[in-house]
């Protein structure tokens, strides 16, 4: 009985306890409904996974109203991988988030900013599920209302500037999709993604529908972080609590992505070559400029925050050139990305936040020596850059590998180079950061710090083991990846 | 088609893109941090043109079924319920910027963009 209600589940249960975490007074009440739920949600997760193995591609009618008329939730390939991502990351750093969070939000703002943060998965959960082109911008709406309150909350009143210019960009972003969206509607008078894509083939040389491309692309861009539409990004992760800053970094950016995916392939798939190929071709242009002045951005940050979101930007570049390459080896490349920059990056963030958790700072000049007094912190940070950089045997490698596989099948060899050259800053600015940790004299401000708590180091090497991990079994990870990527080249002949 | 019946036929667009595209220079222009969510909340109002604007037909009454009318038109209900979303969503993004804005101004001292990046507070 239940289980035929798993897909609207997925979204309702973190919905409802948002609000119940609202009204609680005490912050660790509300992290252990948070933690809770939380929990839950991978389980969800993988019991549709399950159903998905056992009877195929499902579909689940929101109050029992039939698509097109009502909403309906999709359970497919590309569906269940991003709901295991987000709930993986999402039950992974709640644990983390207790000290994190208490260190950095005062007492009675500490229930908001769960609920905050429930309704962020909220809406992350509910854009990957929805058939439904509006459906998923409320979803959108309620995840980028939910995560500007969520950085908002940094210690250093800067957050708040940063909140609002990603509040003034991520709104213009979302009516853009809302535009988008618009268009498509006056064209095909359907908002279900799959009817569209059936109806835009009559309509599909027409100029509201290459507008439309265009807004959608621009729109989404801008909450994919795509290279010229970033400019909200760094200052967002740098101010925002860590633990804020690993989620947004490891999911949000992710699930925009996923949507961009599905618009380009699902839905405008039939129209390949009138609409999507050239806009799609000048955001591979801006991608590629986004990847060299993005890393050489990141080598000149002070504070890391800024040096890991300046390479988030560089990553999504990454992702952007597989969706360009559009075949096989490509498309499974930014695919998989999603899945194990969403570890490598949350690592990443879970490190800085452990180290601003015992020092306060996490500018460089202040992190000298930092590897001698938080050995087990810094270790996994060198594990999850070591990724980042992408050596083989580790999960950056694998997606790099593919990305440059796609390149050469499409001839591209230039691409390759990109990707080595990019790899390189990537060794300079992660290593900068290492190297004042590891070969610096700890200073006056370092030297009585001591090592994180348990519950910030162990997921903290979760995510780092992980992201080795992936990079020797491929068979999830791969696996899934390239399935979905088969199935969503299959809908673009 | 002439000048003056293209317009007559797309005025409603024109009106749309007018809006949309001044709203968009309040946003950039202005350095008051209010001015600019009236500038973002102009921007969405005018997509709940784009959409209210082709839901009209001519002669189309309300969307309830007229047994006693076979062929009677109907104009469409639905993006008239999406915009009721989509101004719920509008308001909600205006009182959180509103709300940052005080916050801005109770730490800054200040709501004008070019002050705070000066960098003089």
């Amino acid at each position: 009985m239940i289980v035929s209600h798993l897909p609207v589940l997925q979204v309702v249960v973190p919905l409802l306890a948002a609000l119940i975490v609202a009204v609680v007074r005490s912050g660790t009440v509300s992290w252990m409904v948070t933690f809770l739920v939380s929990s839950a949600m991978p389980f969800i997760a993988f019991a549709l996974l399950f159903q998905l193995l056992s009877s195929g591609p499902f579909t689940y009618e929101i109050g029992g109203w039939v698509a097109p008329f009502g909403i309906e939730y999709r359970v497919d390939f590309f569906t269940c991988f991003m709901l295991i991502i987000v709930s993986f990351i999402c039950v992974v750093a709640v644990p983390y988030a207790r000290l994190s969070i208490a260190s950095e939000v005062s007492p009675g703002n500490q229930p908001f900013f769960y609920s905050l943060y429930l309704l962020f998965i909220t809406g992350l959960f509910g854009i990957i599920m929805t058939g439904d082109a509006f459906n998923a911008f409320v979803f959108m709406e309620i995840s980028s209302l939910s995560s500007y309150g969520m950085i908002a909350m940094g210690r250093d009143r800067n957050a708040l500037v940063a909140a609002y210019q990603y509040l003034i960009i991520g709104t213009i972003g979302a009516s853009f999709y809302v535009i988008a969206v618009g268009l498509l509607y006056i064209m095909t008078g359907t908002l279900n993604l799959v009817d569209i894509s059936e109806r835009l083939r009559d309509v599909e040389s027409m100029r509201p529908v290459l507008a439309a491309f265009v807004f959608l692309f621009v729109g989404l861009g801008v909450k994919f972080a795509l290279f010229p539409l970033h400019l909200w990004l760094p200052n967002a992760y740098a101010y925002a609590p860590c633990f804020s800053a690993a989620i947004l970094s490891g999911t949000a950016t992710k699930v925009s992505g996923y949507l961009l995916v599905i618009f380009i392939f699902r839905v405008f798939g039939v129209s390949f070559e009138y609409v999507t190929a050239p806009v799609i071709s000048v955001f591979f242009f801006l991608a590629v400029l986004g990847i060299i002045i993005a890393s050489v951005a990141a080598v000149f940050q002070d504070n890391v925050k800024r040096v890991l979101a300046y390479s988030s930007v560089a990553q999504v570049g990454y992702m952007m050139l597989g969706i360009y390459l559009a075949n096989l080896s490509g498309l499974t490349g930014a695919i998989v990305h999603f899945f194990n920059h969403a570890l490598i990056k949350s690592a990443l963030f879970l490190a800085v936040g452990s180290v601003f958790y015992r020092l306060g700072d996490v500018h460089l000049r202040n992190l000298s020596g930092i590897g001698k007094q938080m050995p087990l912190t810094m270790a996994a940070f060198v594990l999850a850059s070591v990724s980042l950089i992408g050596l083989p045997g580790t999960a950056g490698f694998v997606s790099k590998w593919y990305l440059a596989q796609g390149a050469l099948e499409r001839g591209m060899w230039p691409l390759v180079i990109l990707l080595v050259f990019s790899s390189v800053i990537a060794v300079i600015y992660m290593g900068r950061i290492l190297e004042v940790a590891y070969f610096g004299e700890p200073s006056s401000s370092s030297v009585n710090v001591r090592e994180a708590p348990a519950s910030m180091l162990v997921p903290l090497w979760v995510l780092a083991l992980s992201s080795i991990y992936f990079g020797f079994d491929t068979r999830f990870s791969v696996g899934m990846a390239s399935k979905v990527a088969e199935t969503l080249l299959m809908g673009s002949g | 088609m002439y000048f003056p019946d293209w317009f007559i036929v797309h005025y409603s667009y024109m009106i749309t893109i007018f809006l949309m595209v001044s709203s968009l220079y309040i946003i950039v222009m202005r350095s008051n941090m209010i001015k600019k969510l009236v500038g973002l909340n102009l921007f969405q109002t005018t997509i709940y043109l784009l959409y209210l604007s082709p839901s009209k037909i001519t002669g189309g009454t309300v969307p309830i079924i007229m047994y006693d009318k076979p062929g009677a038109i109907y104009s469409n209900p639905l993006p008239q319920v999406l915009i009721l979303t989509a101004i719920v969503v509008g308001v909600a993004t205006l009182s959180v910027g509103l709300a940052l804005v005080v916050r801005i101004n109770e730490e800054f001292g200040t709501i004008e963009e070019d002050e705070l990046f000066d960098g003089n507070v």
